[in-house]
Formats: structure tokens, sequence, C-alpha cells
């Protein structure tokens, strides 16, 4: 199968040393894994299985004990704009507006004022968040800041988006309205996702493709395409091949949270 | 029953009222142990006679000169210390290399008392303005730089790397993120900063100086004229007041993110 690859990630592994002689934690096993480009790809795994370990190794905020990533046919050395992230705790910053912290890559590489008003207006109307532009972070609810903290990434054109858990703190059902906020944006735009969660049906409902990880330490144990049809709408979540495919997950990641509940 | 509960704010109104209502009963002990006659006039003069001798003071001997000459030279140093140290310690706070190269020596300055100083600086810069200026200069410094240091290390990391992956480089981490994160800590630490600062004035007065509060101070000791010296030390409390309110100001206006 050929694919156009845009990120590679080659035998990589973090093994976190010891301190105060606690034995040093294995986060993550040698993991291959090849991304194509314009794919949404979902990571999942039960909690501390390393799956932040491994996002943050492709941001370039961690480095691995071997390996490497290759993004583009070069290899990551450090964060930087072409891999916009989103965090799972909230990190607007608390001291700009929803407008100021959309604006602040573009402002980082002096793009012009002119262009920056445009970009911002851009989207805030696409993360619905008109009328919100001068609301400080503290005036925004969990989803709002999580919705500017997308914004805030893909303003900034990146070549892949990076989210660890984006929506873990938020109920339910607007947990749903997000995950059809981003499968929306995407389906227009096609940028490369890279979503982890430790939630089933969020992972299958965005997917194109989804990673399942096994306990700590982390290693991918299945690799499943997901063949639903775009544009998703929230009712394939009740369809039947919706369903076999959680069955199928639930039981995968089931054996993985087993042996994770028993390690502790 | 409800005013009492753990941490319940009250009203803007009931605070004046409340913090005016100290201030009337620490005036009306006063006035009741002086004018009772529980303690001596010797020791402590009545409210009366305190305001009496501070128009005294301010009419016939040119007080507000010596208030004038005081607040400009804790300004002084301070400004100066200020101005030299923030950034300093934010540099020391973002740069490990150089909190390495810095950190021990102002550790064991910041320790060196500023008062005990004072007979030195007399030494090498006489009793005029220069020296004043140095002892405050000297007390604030250190502090400053270390105060800085430490709340610029405890930035929150999740937004130093939040930034990173927007594109910023080290110096717009510095800039745009390390500084506006701690600006108000760093607006705190300029308002205990400037309190300690009035302390080290007074003693810098109180041993060498023509002029001053703490000049005053020290002749109206020589003459037992109590009164002027508690109308000193009000004047310097009234001058922390008006301080304190300022900084309340700016930190209103310009932290509003901060405030919850
Ligand atoms: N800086 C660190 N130092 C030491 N151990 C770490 C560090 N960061 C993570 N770990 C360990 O590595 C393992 C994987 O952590 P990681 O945060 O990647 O898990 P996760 O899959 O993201 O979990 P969760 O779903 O709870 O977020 C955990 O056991 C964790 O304790
Ligand atoms: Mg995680």
């Amino acid at each position: 199968m050929t694919m156009d690859a845009i990120l590679r990630i080659e035998q990589v592994s973090r093994i976190f040393p010891s301190v105060s002689k606690r034995p040093p934690v294995r986060a993550l096993e040698p993991t291959d894994l090849t991304i194509a480009r314009n794919d949404f790809i979902t990571i999942l795994g039960p909690s501390g299985c390393g799956k932040s370990t491994l996002l943050r190794i492709v941001a370039g905020l961690d480095t691995p004990t071997n390996g490497r990533v290759v993004l583009d046919g070069r290899a990551i050395t450090g964060p930087g704009p072409d891999r916009g992230m989103v965090f799972q705790s909230y990190t607007l910053f608390p001291w700009l507006n929803v407008a100021d912290n959309i604006a602040f890559g573009l402002r980082e590489r002096g793009v012009s004022e002119a262009i920056i008003r445009e970009t911002v207006a851009e989207y805030v109307a696409k993360v619905g968040l008109r009328g919100f532009e001068n609301h400080l972070p503290k005036q925004l609810s969990g989803g709002m800041q999580q919705r500017t903290a997308i914004a805030r990434a893909l303003a900034n054109n990146p070549e892949i988006l990076l989210l660890d858990e984006p929506f873990g703190a938020l109920d339910n059902q607007t947990r749903g309205l997000m995950q059809e906020l981003l499968l929306g944006i995407w389906e227009r735009e096609r940028k490369t996702v890279i979503f982890v969660t430790h939630d089933i049906e969020e992972a299958i409902f965005m997917a194109s493709r989804v990673i399942v990880m096994t306990a700590r330490p982390g290693r991918i144990k299945a690799d499943i395409a997901v063949d639903l049809p775009h544009p998703r709408h929230y009712t394939v979540k009740t369809s039947p091949e919706f369903s076999a495919l959680k069955a199928r997950l639930t039981e995968e990641i089931r054996a993985e949270a087993v042996l994770a509940a028993e390690a502790h | 029953m409800a005013l009492f509960r753990p941490l319940e704010p009250v009203s803007q109104r009931a605070r004046i009222v409340l913090g005016i209502a100290f201030f009337i009963v620490f005036f009306a002990v006063w006035a009741v142990a002086t004018l009772g006659g529980y303690v001596s006039k010797t020791f402590l003069a009545d409210p009366i006679t305190m305001v009496k001798d501070g128009w005294i003071l301010l009419t016939k001997f040119g007080f507000a000169h010596d208030i004038g000459m005081t607040v400009w030279r804790v300004l002084g140093g301070f400004v100066l210390a200020a101005i030299i140290g923030v950034p300093i310690g934010i540099l020391m706070g973002a740069y490990k290399p150089i909190e390495a190269f810095l950190e021990p020596f102002v550790s064991f300055a910041r320790y060196l008392p500023a008062s005990a100083f004072v007979p030195l600086l007399i030494l090498w810069a006489g009793i005029g303005e220069t020296q004043k200026l140095l002892v405050i200069f000297i007390g604030s410094f250190f502090q400053i730089i270390l105060m800085v240091a430490v709340s610029v290390s405890n930035t929150r990391r999740d937004l130093v790397e939040a930034a990173y992956t927007l594109g910023s480089t080290s110096a717009g981490v510095v800039r745009r993120v390390l500084i506006p994160a701690n600006a108000p800590d760093i607006a705190e630490i300029l308002r205990l900063v400037l309190g300690w600062a009035w302390t080290y004035v007074i003693v810098a007065e109180l041993i060498g100086s023509s002029s001053g509060i703490g000049h005053m101070i020290i002749e109206s000791q020589a003459l037992l004229a109590t009164g002027q010296i508690i109308f000193g030390i009000i004047v310097i409390g009234v001058i922390g007041l008006i301080s304190d309110l300022f900084f309340k100001f700016v930190n209103r206006h310009f932290f509003a993110w901060r405030l919850s």
C-alpha cells in the first residue's frame, strides 16, 4: 500500500529516568507509526499508557529516549508552529482575550495586522464564538475555552494538528457538539489530525484510523481503519457498522484496562 | 451569622465602613488612655496635642519640605532598584544558567541588613543624598531580584509549552508569556518592597541627616516632643496607605484578568 506520508514515528521509545531510588518508568515501548496526509487519526488507550508522552514527542515538547519523528522528511528537534497543539488542560493565555489568543501565533510570526484581523474573524466564526472576541478566558465555559484553543492552533495554519484529550473535562452533551464541530472543520479543510482520547465512541466517530495502545508500557496493539462515510452526522453513532466497531474496540481496550488496573 | 462564614465576601460599602471603624476605635482608645490620664504625657502625647504639634511643624518649621525630601529619597532609591532589579529578576527566573550564576550571591546579599550599611555608606558617600539613596537601593535591589526570579520560575509550564507550539522563540516566550503572566505578581512584589524601603529611609535619616521625617523624629526626641514624633509616624503611615491605594488601582486597571 502506498500513501502520501506526512509523519513517520520511527522506533520511538521513552523511558523516564529514575528519581529518588524509584525505578525508571518505561512509558513508551519502541513504536512505529506512519501517518498519511489529511488523515484523522485517533489514539485510544487506557489511562497512563503513554498517549500524552507520544503526542508530546511529536510536538517536540519531549525528547524520545530512542528513535525519531520525521515530519515531511525533516527530523523533529523541538516544538514549532508546523505542529499545532491543543492540550488537555486549559492553556489559553489568561491575560489575552479570545481574539488576541487566536492571534498569538500570527503575531509571533510578524503577520500584518490587517491579515491577523481577517484570520481571527474567520476562525472565530468557524468555532462559533462570534460576539465573544473581547471576552477573557475566565469569562468562558470549558467548551468555549477549548474551541478558542482549537481556533488558536488552526489560525497558525499548522501542517498537522495534535489534540490531547481536548474534550476530556467536558460534559457529555458539550463533548458531542465539540466532536461534530471539530469533525466538520476537518471535513472541510482536511488537515492532518492526531487526536488522543480514552473514549471509544469519540475515537470511532471522528477517525479515519484508530490506533489502540496497550497498557503501560505503551505499545501499539491494533490499527483499525474506520470506513464510515463522510460527512458524518451524529446519528452514525447508532448505525450497525458503528456498533460493530465499538464492540471490537471495547474488547481490545477492555483487556488493556484490566491489565492496567491489575498493575496498580 | 451569615456574615461570619469563612471566605464569604462583604459588600464594598461594608468594607469601607469597617475599615474606617477601626481607625475610630484606635483613636478613641488612644484618646481615653492619654486624656483620661492613664498614660503620662511625657511618654505619649494625646491626639489633640499631636494634631497641634503637627500643625506647628507644618506651618512654622517647614515640615512639608522634610516630607518631600523623605518621599523623594524613598522613590529615588526604590525606582532605581526596580528599574535595574526587575529585568535582572526576570532574566534570572527565565534562564537557568543566569540563575545558577547569580542566585547564590543574591541570596547572600539579601540577608545583609540595609540599616547596618548606614555607617559604612556614610564613610563612603558622606551624609548627602547619595548615601540615602544607596541605603534604600541596597535594601530593595536584592529583594526585588530574588522575589521576581521566584515568581517567573513558577510560571505555568503549560502556557510556555503552548507558546512554543504556536511558534514562539525563547525571546518571544520571555516577552509575551513570562512578563505578562507575572506582571501582577511583580506589581505585588514592588508594593511589598516599597513598604520595606520606608523603614530603611527612616533609619538612614535617624543616623546622619539634616532633613527628612526621620531627622525631625530624632530632633523631637531630644525635645521630648512625643506629639511631633507621633505626627511624623502617622504621616509615614498615611503616605504608605496612599501608595497602597495606588498599587491597588494599578492592579484593578491593568490586571483585571487576574481578579476573580
Ligand atoms: N515527566 C515524567 N516523569 C516520570 N514519569 C512520567 C512523566 N510523564 C509521564 N510519566 C509516566 O509515563 C506514563 C505515561 O504517561 P502519559 O501521560 O503519557 O499517559 P497517558 O496515556 O497520557 O494517560 P492519561 O490518559 O491519564 O492522560 C505514566 O505512567 C506516567 O506516570
Ligand atoms: Mg494524557
